[in-house]
Protein backbone atom coordinates (compact mmCIF):
# COMPACT_ATOMS: atom_id res chain seq x y z
CA UNK A 1 0.00 0.00 0.00
CA UNK A 2 1.21 3.34 -0.61
CA UNK A 3 2.15 5.59 2.41
CA UNK A 4 2.11 9.31 2.25
CA UNK A 5 5.02 10.92 3.85
CA UNK A 6 4.38 14.88 5.63
CA UNK A 7 7.29 17.29 4.42
CA UNK A 8 7.95 18.19 8.10
CA UNK A 9 9.20 14.23 7.85
CA UNK A 10 10.61 13.61 4.29
CA UNK A 11 13.74 14.34 5.53
CA UNK A 12 13.93 10.68 7.74
CA UNK A 13 12.57 8.81 4.72
CA UNK A 14 15.00 9.73 2.34
CA UNK A 15 13.40 12.47 1.03
CA UNK A 16 10.70 10.91 -0.52
CA UNK A 17 6.48 11.77 -0.32
CA UNK A 18 5.05 8.14 -0.95
CA UNK A 19 6.40 4.80 0.13
CA UNK A 20 5.13 1.39 -0.74
CA UNK A 21 5.17 -1.40 1.65
CA UNK A 22 3.54 -4.39 1.61
CA UNK A 23 0.80 -4.27 4.40
CA UNK A 24 -2.51 -6.51 5.40
CA UNK A 25 -2.85 -4.01 8.41
CA UNK A 26 -2.38 -0.51 9.33
CA UNK A 27 0.09 -1.30 12.03
CA UNK A 28 2.15 -3.62 9.77
CA UNK A 29 2.04 -0.86 6.96
CA UNK A 30 4.09 1.25 9.29
CA UNK A 31 5.99 -1.35 10.89
CA UNK A 32 7.48 -1.80 7.44
CA UNK A 33 8.21 1.97 7.15
CA UNK A 34 10.01 2.53 10.37
CA UNK A 35 11.72 -0.45 9.35
CA UNK A 36 12.87 0.99 6.36
CA UNK A 37 13.81 4.32 7.85
CA UNK A 38 14.45 3.54 11.28
CA UNK A 39 14.77 7.56 12.00
CA UNK A 40 11.64 7.88 11.63
CA UNK A 41 10.64 5.63 14.34
CA UNK A 42 10.99 8.31 17.25
CA UNK A 43 8.84 10.76 15.68
CA UNK A 44 6.00 8.92 14.91
CA UNK A 45 6.41 6.43 18.28
CA UNK A 46 7.05 7.18 22.15
CA UNK A 47 9.59 5.30 23.96
CA UNK A 48 6.66 3.06 25.28
CA UNK A 49 5.72 2.21 21.33
CA UNK A 50 2.42 4.42 21.55
CA UNK A 51 1.73 6.68 18.41
CA UNK A 52 2.23 10.45 18.71
CA UNK A 53 -0.51 12.24 19.94
CA UNK A 54 0.34 14.95 17.37
CA UNK A 55 0.67 12.76 14.56
CA UNK A 56 -2.32 11.46 13.24
CA UNK A 57 -2.72 8.40 10.44
CA UNK A 58 -5.63 8.21 8.21
CA UNK A 59 -6.59 5.39 6.09
CA UNK A 60 -7.77 7.04 2.76
CA UNK A 61 -9.66 9.69 4.14
CA UNK A 62 -10.51 8.32 7.79
CA UNK A 63 -8.46 8.60 11.04
CA UNK A 64 -7.54 5.19 12.31
CA UNK A 65 -8.55 5.87 16.11
CA UNK A 66 -12.04 6.09 14.60
CA UNK A 67 -11.56 2.64 13.02
CA UNK A 68 -9.48 -0.16 14.33
CA UNK A 69 -6.42 1.57 15.06
CA UNK A 70 -3.30 -0.31 14.35
CA UNK A 71 -5.45 -3.14 13.86
CA UNK A 72 -7.22 -1.92 11.07
CA UNK A 73 -7.25 -3.74 7.92
CA UNK A 74 -5.89 -2.43 5.01
CA UNK A 75 -6.76 -3.29 1.34
CA UNK A 76 -5.04 -3.40 -2.26
CA UNK A 77 -5.18 0.49 -3.36
CA UNK A 78 -5.29 1.91 0.15
CA UNK A 79 -3.78 4.77 0.96
CA UNK A 80 -2.04 5.72 4.46
CA UNK A 81 -1.63 9.69 5.54
CA UNK A 82 0.74 10.61 7.90
CA UNK A 83 -0.33 14.12 9.01
CA UNK A 84 1.49 16.03 11.98
CA UNK A 85 0.24 18.96 13.23
CA UNK A 86 1.61 22.12 12.09
CA UNK A 87 1.71 26.15 13.02
CA UNK A 88 3.96 27.48 10.27
CA UNK A 89 6.71 30.08 10.89
CA UNK A 90 9.74 29.01 12.29
CA UNK A 91 8.05 25.99 14.95
CA UNK A 92 11.32 25.11 17.13
CA UNK A 93 13.59 27.09 17.96
CA UNK A 94 14.06 30.80 18.63
CA UNK A 95 15.26 32.82 16.03
CA UNK B 1 -25.61 24.83 7.63
CA UNK B 2 -25.86 27.73 8.97
CA UNK B 3 -23.97 28.82 12.21
CA UNK B 4 -24.12 32.41 12.97
CA UNK B 5 -26.07 33.72 10.41
CA UNK B 6 -29.51 33.30 12.38
CA UNK B 7 -27.50 35.83 15.14
CA UNK B 8 -27.03 38.76 13.60
CA UNK B 9 -28.94 41.80 13.20
CA UNK B 10 -29.04 43.13 9.49
CA UNK B 11 -27.98 46.94 8.89
CA UNK B 12 -28.47 49.02 5.60
CA UNK B 13 -26.66 49.80 2.83
CA UNK B 14 -25.79 53.19 1.09
CA UNK B 15 -26.15 53.91 -2.77
CA UNK B 16 -22.63 53.66 -2.74
CA UNK B 17 -22.37 50.41 -0.44
CA UNK B 18 -24.25 49.27 -3.35
CA UNK B 19 -22.68 49.68 -6.43
CA UNK B 20 -19.49 48.78 -4.27
CA UNK B 21 -20.77 45.52 -3.49
CA UNK B 22 -22.56 45.06 -6.61
CA UNK B 23 -21.55 42.13 -8.13
CA UNK B 24 -22.38 40.37 -5.01
CA UNK B 25 -25.29 41.51 -5.01
CA UNK B 26 -26.43 40.05 -8.42
CA UNK B 27 -25.74 36.83 -7.11
CA UNK B 28 -28.25 34.95 -5.82
CA UNK B 29 -25.94 33.22 -3.10
CA UNK B 30 -25.45 36.47 -1.72
CA UNK B 31 -27.78 38.73 -2.41
CA UNK B 32 -28.64 42.21 -0.41
CA UNK B 33 -29.64 39.90 2.66
CA UNK B 34 -26.43 38.16 2.48
CA UNK B 35 -24.40 41.19 2.32
CA UNK B 36 -26.04 43.29 4.84
CA UNK B 37 -25.37 40.05 7.01
CA UNK B 38 -21.39 40.86 6.10
CA UNK B 39 -21.80 43.92 7.05
CA UNK B 40 -22.82 43.18 10.54
CA UNK B 41 -20.36 40.67 11.09
CA UNK B 42 -17.51 41.09 13.30
CA UNK B 43 -14.72 38.84 12.56
CA UNK B 44 -11.37 38.73 15.13
CA UNK B 45 -8.36 38.07 13.02
CA UNK B 46 -5.55 36.87 14.84
CA UNK B 47 -2.02 37.79 13.85
CA UNK B 48 -1.62 40.03 10.57
CA UNK B 49 1.11 38.24 9.13
CA UNK B 50 1.11 35.63 6.38
CA UNK B 51 -2.32 33.94 6.85
CA UNK B 52 -3.42 37.03 7.94
CA UNK B 53 -2.79 39.35 5.21
CA UNK B 54 -4.70 37.94 2.53
CA UNK B 55 -7.57 37.30 4.83
CA UNK B 56 -7.97 40.53 6.21
CA UNK B 57 -7.75 42.07 2.64
CA UNK B 58 -10.29 39.78 1.61
CA UNK B 59 -12.75 39.93 4.10
CA UNK B 60 -12.53 43.87 3.75
CA UNK B 61 -13.25 43.62 0.15
CA UNK B 62 -16.37 41.47 0.68
CA UNK B 63 -17.91 44.17 3.25
CA UNK B 64 -17.19 42.33 6.11
CA UNK B 65 -18.39 45.43 8.56
CA UNK B 66 -16.06 44.95 11.53
CA UNK B 67 -12.92 43.47 11.48
CA UNK B 68 -10.64 43.00 14.51
CA UNK B 69 -6.96 42.59 14.06
CA UNK B 70 -4.74 41.46 16.90
CA UNK B 71 -0.91 41.47 16.14
CA UNK B 72 1.88 43.26 18.74
CA UNK B 73 4.71 42.70 16.02
CA UNK B 74 6.11 45.14 13.57
CA UNK B 75 7.00 44.72 9.70
CA UNK B 76 10.07 43.17 9.22
CA UNK B 77 12.15 43.00 5.87
CA UNK B 78 11.64 39.36 5.35
CA UNK B 79 8.01 39.66 5.99
CA UNK B 80 7.36 40.87 2.07
CA UNK B 81 8.27 37.79 0.83
CA UNK B 82 4.43 36.94 2.01
CA UNK B 83 2.34 39.44 4.05
CA UNK B 84 0.96 40.90 1.20
CA UNK B 85 -1.15 43.56 3.56
CA UNK B 86 2.67 45.24 4.06
CA UNK B 87 4.35 47.11 1.66
CA UNK B 88 8.21 48.25 1.85
CA UNK B 89 8.07 51.05 2.75
CA UNK B 90 5.62 49.94 5.89
CA UNK B 91 9.03 48.25 7.68
CA UNK B 92 9.68 49.17 10.84
CA UNK B 93 6.44 49.79 11.39
CA UNK B 94 3.60 48.22 13.50
CA UNK B 95 1.72 45.85 11.93
CA UNK B 96 -1.22 46.60 12.76
CA UNK B 97 -1.08 50.28 11.55
CA UNK B 98 -0.01 49.09 8.06
CA UNK B 99 -2.53 46.58 8.19
CA UNK B 100 -5.49 49.33 8.95
CA UNK B 101 -4.58 51.20 6.25
CA UNK B 102 -4.71 48.72 3.88
CA UNK B 103 -7.80 47.72 4.52
CA UNK B 104 -8.82 50.86 5.03
CA UNK B 105 -7.53 51.67 1.51
CA UNK B 106 -9.76 48.77 0.29
CA UNK B 107 -12.68 49.81 1.89
CA UNK B 108 -13.21 52.45 4.25
CA UNK B 109 -16.39 51.01 5.49
CA UNK B 110 -14.73 48.44 7.40
CA UNK B 111 -14.88 49.77 11.30
CA UNK B 112 -11.13 48.03 12.03
CA UNK B 113 -10.12 47.41 16.23
CA UNK B 114 -7.05 47.15 17.15
CA UNK B 115 -5.36 44.72 19.82
CA UNK B 116 -1.72 45.45 20.10
CA UNK B 117 -1.32 42.48 22.23
CA UNK B 118 -0.20 39.45 22.39
CA UNK B 119 -3.29 36.90 23.04
CA UNK B 120 -3.03 35.32 26.18
CA UNK B 121 -5.39 33.32 28.49
CA UNK B 122 -5.86 36.31 31.06
CA UNK B 123 -7.21 38.56 27.59
CA UNK B 124 -8.44 35.78 24.99
CA UNK B 125 -12.23 35.79 26.26
CA UNK B 126 -12.44 39.12 26.87
CA UNK B 127 -11.26 40.15 23.55
CA UNK B 128 -13.34 37.27 21.50
CA UNK B 129 -16.68 38.20 23.26
CA UNK B 130 -17.95 41.02 20.70
CA UNK B 131 -16.91 39.41 17.62
CA UNK B 132 -18.97 36.07 16.16
CA UNK B 133 -16.25 34.42 14.08
CA UNK B 134 -12.90 34.12 15.23
CA UNK B 135 -9.81 33.18 12.04
CA UNK B 136 -6.76 31.91 13.73
CA UNK B 137 -3.89 32.45 11.53
CA UNK B 138 -0.63 32.29 14.30
CA UNK B 139 2.20 30.67 13.78
CA UNK B 140 3.11 28.85 17.10
CA UNK B 141 1.52 25.75 19.04
CA UNK B 142 0.54 27.76 22.26
CA UNK B 143 -1.68 29.89 20.68
CA UNK B 144 -3.37 27.54 18.68
CA UNK B 145 -4.22 25.45 21.32
CA UNK B 146 -5.39 29.23 23.11
CA UNK B 147 -7.38 30.09 20.41
CA UNK B 148 -9.05 26.84 20.18
CA UNK B 149 -10.09 26.48 24.13
CA UNK B 150 -10.82 30.17 24.48
CA UNK B 151 -13.49 29.37 20.89
CA UNK B 152 -15.15 26.72 22.64
CA UNK B 153 -15.30 28.53 25.91
CA UNK B 154 -16.66 31.80 24.06
CA UNK B 155 -18.90 29.99 21.50
CA UNK B 156 -17.29 31.54 18.52
CA UNK B 157 -16.46 29.02 15.61
CA UNK B 158 -12.83 28.89 15.00
CA UNK B 159 -11.89 29.16 11.72
CA UNK B 160 -8.72 27.46 11.24
CA UNK B 161 -5.37 27.44 8.66
CA UNK B 162 -2.02 26.37 8.59
CA UNK B 163 1.04 26.03 6.53
CA UNK B 164 4.55 24.37 6.79
CA UNK B 165 6.98 25.53 4.33
CA UNK B 166 4.38 24.35 0.94
CA UNK B 167 1.83 22.46 2.74
CA UNK B 168 -1.13 23.66 4.74
CA UNK B 169 -4.40 22.57 6.45
CA UNK B 170 -8.02 24.72 6.82
CA UNK B 171 -10.84 23.45 8.83
CA UNK B 172 -13.30 25.27 10.72
CA UNK B 173 -13.33 24.22 14.42
CA UNK B 174 -15.41 24.95 17.57
CA UNK B 175 -18.57 24.99 16.22
CA UNK B 176 -21.36 23.94 18.25
CA UNK B 177 -21.73 20.42 17.09
CA UNK B 178 -18.58 19.80 15.06
CA UNK B 179 -14.86 18.73 16.41
CA UNK B 180 -12.24 21.22 17.49
CA UNK B 181 -8.42 21.20 17.51
CA UNK B 182 -8.20 18.88 20.42
CA UNK B 183 -10.53 16.76 19.26
CA UNK B 184 -7.92 16.46 16.53
CA UNK B 185 -4.43 16.85 18.36
CA UNK B 186 -5.23 16.25 21.90
CA UNK B 187 -1.51 17.21 22.60
CA UNK B 188 1.23 19.45 20.44
CA UNK B 189 4.30 17.81 19.82
CA UNK B 190 7.05 18.90 22.67
CA UNK B 191 9.66 21.75 21.47
CA UNK B 192 12.63 19.86 19.99
CA UNK B 193 11.26 17.55 18.19
CA UNK B 194 10.02 19.11 15.36
CA UNK B 195 12.38 19.59 12.52
CA UNK B 196 14.85 22.22 12.19
CA UNK B 197 15.06 25.82 11.10
CA UNK B 198 16.84 24.77 8.11
CA UNK B 199 14.22 22.59 7.08
CA UNK B 200 11.64 25.64 7.43
CA UNK B 201 11.26 29.03 5.15
CA UNK B 202 7.60 28.76 3.59
CA UNK B 203 6.65 29.49 -0.51
CA UNK B 204 5.16 32.72 0.02
CA UNK B 205 2.45 32.28 -1.90
CA UNK B 206 1.32 29.15 0.63
CA UNK B 207 -0.41 31.76 3.14
CA UNK B 208 -2.07 33.36 0.25
CA UNK B 209 -3.90 30.22 -0.50
CA UNK B 210 -5.05 29.14 2.95
CA UNK B 211 -5.60 32.71 3.76
CA UNK B 212 -8.51 32.88 1.16
CA UNK B 213 -9.59 29.60 1.99
CA UNK B 214 -10.11 30.91 5.39
CA UNK B 215 -11.68 34.20 4.83
CA UNK B 216 -14.37 31.74 1.95
CA UNK B 217 -14.91 30.10 5.01
CA UNK B 218 -15.45 32.96 7.42
CA UNK B 219 -17.54 34.30 4.27
CA UNK B 220 -19.75 30.87 4.14
CA UNK B 221 -20.46 31.27 8.01
CA UNK B 222 -21.77 34.85 7.79
CA UNK B 223 -23.77 34.03 5.08
CA UNK B 224 -25.36 30.48 6.53
CA UNK B 225 -24.07 29.34 2.62
CA UNK B 226 -22.49 26.52 1.06
CA UNK B 227 -20.73 23.59 3.13
CA UNK B 228 -18.24 25.46 5.54
CA UNK B 229 -15.22 22.72 6.26
CA UNK B 230 -16.94 21.60 9.51
CA UNK B 231 -15.88 17.84 10.31
CA UNK B 232 -13.63 18.26 7.27
CA UNK B 233 -9.88 19.25 7.28
CA UNK B 234 -8.61 20.15 3.86
CA UNK B 235 -5.35 19.83 3.12
CA UNK B 236 -3.27 21.23 0.61
CA UNK B 237 -0.11 20.56 -1.62
CA UNK B 238 1.26 23.67 -2.77
CA UNK B 239 3.73 21.53 -4.89
CA UNK B 240 1.53 19.07 -6.35
CA UNK B 241 -1.04 21.51 -6.76
CA UNK B 242 -3.15 18.35 -4.73
CA UNK B 243 -6.13 19.06 -2.21
CA UNK B 244 -7.47 16.34 -0.28
CA UNK B 245 -10.11 16.45 2.57
CA UNK B 246 -10.21 13.90 5.56
CA UNK B 247 -12.79 13.52 7.88
CA UNK B 248 -12.14 15.19 11.16
CA UNK B 249 -14.87 14.08 14.02
CA UNK B 250 -15.84 15.57 17.08
CA UNK B 251 -14.55 13.10 20.40
CA UNK B 252 -17.31 12.90 22.48
CA UNK B 253 -14.18 12.11 25.12
CA UNK B 254 -12.37 15.56 24.66
CA UNK B 255 -11.43 17.85 27.45
CA UNK B 256 -12.71 20.80 26.53
CA UNK B 257 -15.33 20.27 23.90
CA UNK B 258 -16.72 16.22 24.76
CA UNK B 259 -19.50 16.22 26.94
CA UNK B 260 -17.93 15.96 30.30
CA UNK B 261 -15.49 18.66 29.73
CA UNK B 262 -12.20 18.58 32.30
CA UNK B 263 -11.04 22.26 30.96
CA UNK B 264 -13.88 25.14 31.42
CA UNK B 265 -11.43 27.59 31.85
CA UNK B 266 -7.77 28.81 29.89
CA UNK B 267 -4.55 26.91 31.21
CA UNK B 268 -1.05 28.14 30.70
CA UNK B 269 -0.36 27.07 27.11
CA UNK B 270 3.42 27.65 27.15
CA UNK B 271 3.52 25.15 30.03
CA UNK B 272 1.17 22.60 28.06
CA UNK B 273 3.33 23.19 25.11
CA UNK B 274 6.48 22.31 27.23
CA UNK B 275 8.02 25.45 26.72
CA UNK B 276 9.99 26.48 29.97
CA UNK B 277 9.46 30.41 31.24
CA UNK B 278 13.34 31.55 29.69
CA UNK B 279 13.91 31.70 25.69
CA UNK B 280 16.53 29.01 27.20
CA UNK B 281 18.25 27.10 23.94
CA UNK B 282 17.27 23.47 23.85
CA UNK B 283 20.76 22.44 24.79
CA UNK B 284 22.72 23.20 27.82
CA UNK B 285 25.36 25.85 27.68
CA UNK B 286 28.02 25.35 25.30
CA UNK B 287 31.75 26.25 25.51
CA UNK B 288 31.35 29.69 22.92
CA UNK B 289 33.44 31.95 20.98
CA UNK B 290 32.87 35.75 19.68
CA UNK B 291 32.84 36.58 16.50
CA UNK B 292 35.24 39.33 17.10
CA UNK B 293 37.74 36.71 18.58
CA UNK B 294 37.41 34.32 15.89
CA UNK B 295 38.49 36.76 13.46
CA UNK B 296 41.35 37.96 15.46
CA UNK B 297 42.55 34.25 15.89
CA UNK B 298 42.11 33.14 12.29
CA UNK B 299 43.85 36.42 11.03
CA UNK B 300 47.08 35.68 13.12
CA UNK B 301 46.77 32.68 10.99
CA UNK B 302 45.75 30.19 14.08
CA UNK B 303 44.98 27.00 12.78
CA UNK B 304 41.15 26.40 13.17
CA UNK B 305 38.44 24.43 11.74
CA UNK B 306 35.44 25.91 10.66
CA UNK B 307 32.78 23.11 11.25
CA UNK B 308 29.48 24.10 9.35
CA UNK B 309 26.28 22.81 10.26
CA UNK B 310 23.91 24.29 8.06
CA UNK B 311 22.73 22.49 4.89
CA UNK B 312 23.60 23.31 1.25
CA UNK B 313 21.37 25.27 0.29
CA UNK B 314 22.56 27.73 3.17
CA UNK B 315 26.20 27.80 2.25
CA UNK B 316 25.47 29.17 -1.48
CA UNK B 317 23.69 31.79 0.35
CA UNK B 318 26.93 32.85 2.23
CA UNK B 319 29.69 31.27 4.09
CA UNK B 320 33.21 31.16 5.89
CA UNK B 321 34.96 28.51 4.11
CA UNK B 322 33.93 25.85 6.66
CA UNK B 323 33.75 22.45 6.02
CA UNK B 324 30.22 21.43 5.77
CA UNK B 325 28.81 18.59 8.09
CA UNK B 326 24.70 19.38 8.00
CA UNK B 327 23.34 19.12 11.67
CA UNK B 328 21.21 16.03 10.79
CA UNK B 329 24.11 14.04 9.32
CA UNK B 330 26.56 14.79 11.96
CA UNK B 331 26.30 11.54 13.86
CA UNK B 332 27.20 9.55 10.58
CA UNK B 333 30.30 11.38 9.91
CA UNK B 334 31.42 12.75 12.76
CA UNK B 335 35.16 10.39 11.87
CA UNK B 336 35.66 12.99 9.27
CA UNK B 337 36.25 15.42 11.78
CA UNK B 338 40.09 15.41 14.01
CA UNK B 339 39.23 15.78 17.66
CA UNK B 340 43.06 17.14 18.18
CA UNK B 341 42.18 19.87 16.60
CA UNK B 342 40.39 23.06 17.59
CA UNK B 343 36.86 23.15 16.12
CA UNK B 344 34.47 26.12 15.68
CA UNK B 345 30.85 25.22 14.91
CA UNK B 346 28.67 27.78 13.29
CA UNK B 347 25.75 27.75 11.58
CA UNK B 348 23.21 30.40 10.68
CA UNK B 349 22.02 31.87 14.50
CA UNK B 350 24.22 29.63 16.96
CA UNK B 351 21.54 27.52 17.89
CA UNK B 352 21.89 24.17 15.67
CA UNK B 353 25.43 25.23 16.24
CA UNK B 354 25.33 24.55 19.40
CA UNK B 355 23.41 21.20 19.23
CA UNK B 356 26.49 20.17 17.45
CA UNK B 357 29.01 21.35 19.40
CA UNK B 358 26.96 19.46 22.96
CA UNK B 359 26.66 16.09 20.77
CA UNK B 360 30.77 16.24 19.90
CA UNK B 361 31.44 17.63 23.35
CA UNK B 362 29.69 13.68 24.44
CA UNK B 363 31.26 11.96 21.43
CA UNK B 364 34.67 12.93 23.11
CA UNK B 365 35.65 16.01 21.37
CA UNK B 366 37.25 18.63 23.60
CA UNK B 367 38.26 21.67 21.65
CA UNK B 368 35.29 22.54 20.37
CA UNK B 369 33.35 25.46 20.55
CA UNK B 370 30.12 27.42 19.19
CA UNK B 371 30.28 30.21 17.68
CA UNK B 372 27.90 33.07 19.09
CA UNK B 373 25.30 34.43 16.43
CA UNK B 374 26.49 32.43 13.43
CA UNK B 375 26.15 33.90 9.88
CA UNK B 376 23.69 36.50 11.27
CA UNK B 377 26.37 37.96 14.05
CA UNK B 378 29.25 37.92 11.44
CA UNK B 379 27.58 39.78 9.38
CA UNK B 380 26.58 42.12 11.26
CA UNK B 381 29.93 42.53 13.09
CA UNK B 382 32.53 41.42 10.72
CA UNK B 383 31.77 41.40 7.70
CA UNK B 384 28.59 43.57 6.58
CA UNK B 385 29.37 42.44 2.94
CA UNK B 386 27.83 38.85 3.77
CA UNK B 387 24.66 38.98 3.10
CA UNK B 388 21.86 37.70 6.24
CA UNK B 389 19.17 35.49 5.61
Amino acid sequence: MKILIPTPLRQYAAKKDTVEVPAKTVGEALSSLTSQYSDLRRHLYTDDGKLRAFVNVYLNDEDIRYLQKENTPVREGDTLSIVPSIAGGCCCCPR
Amino acid sequence: MATIAENIQPATLSNEEVLRYSRHLIMPEVGMEGQLKLKAAKVLCIGAGGLGSPLALYLAAAGVGTLGMVDFDVVDFTNLQRQIIHSTEDVGRKKLDSAEESIRGINPFVDVRRFETRLTSDNALEIFRDFDVVVDGTDNFPTRYLVNDACVLAGKPNVYGSIFRFEGQASVLATKDGPCYRCWYPEPPPPGLVPSCAEGGVLGILPGLVGVIQATETVKLILGTGEPLIGRVLLVDALGMRFRELKLRKDPDCPVCGTHPTITKLIDYQQFCGISGEEAPVTTKVPEIQPEELKQRLDAGEDIFILDVREPHEYQICNLNGYLIPLGDLPKRVNQLDSSREIVAHCRSGVRSAKAVEFLRQAGFHKVKNLVGGVLAWSDRIDPKMPKY
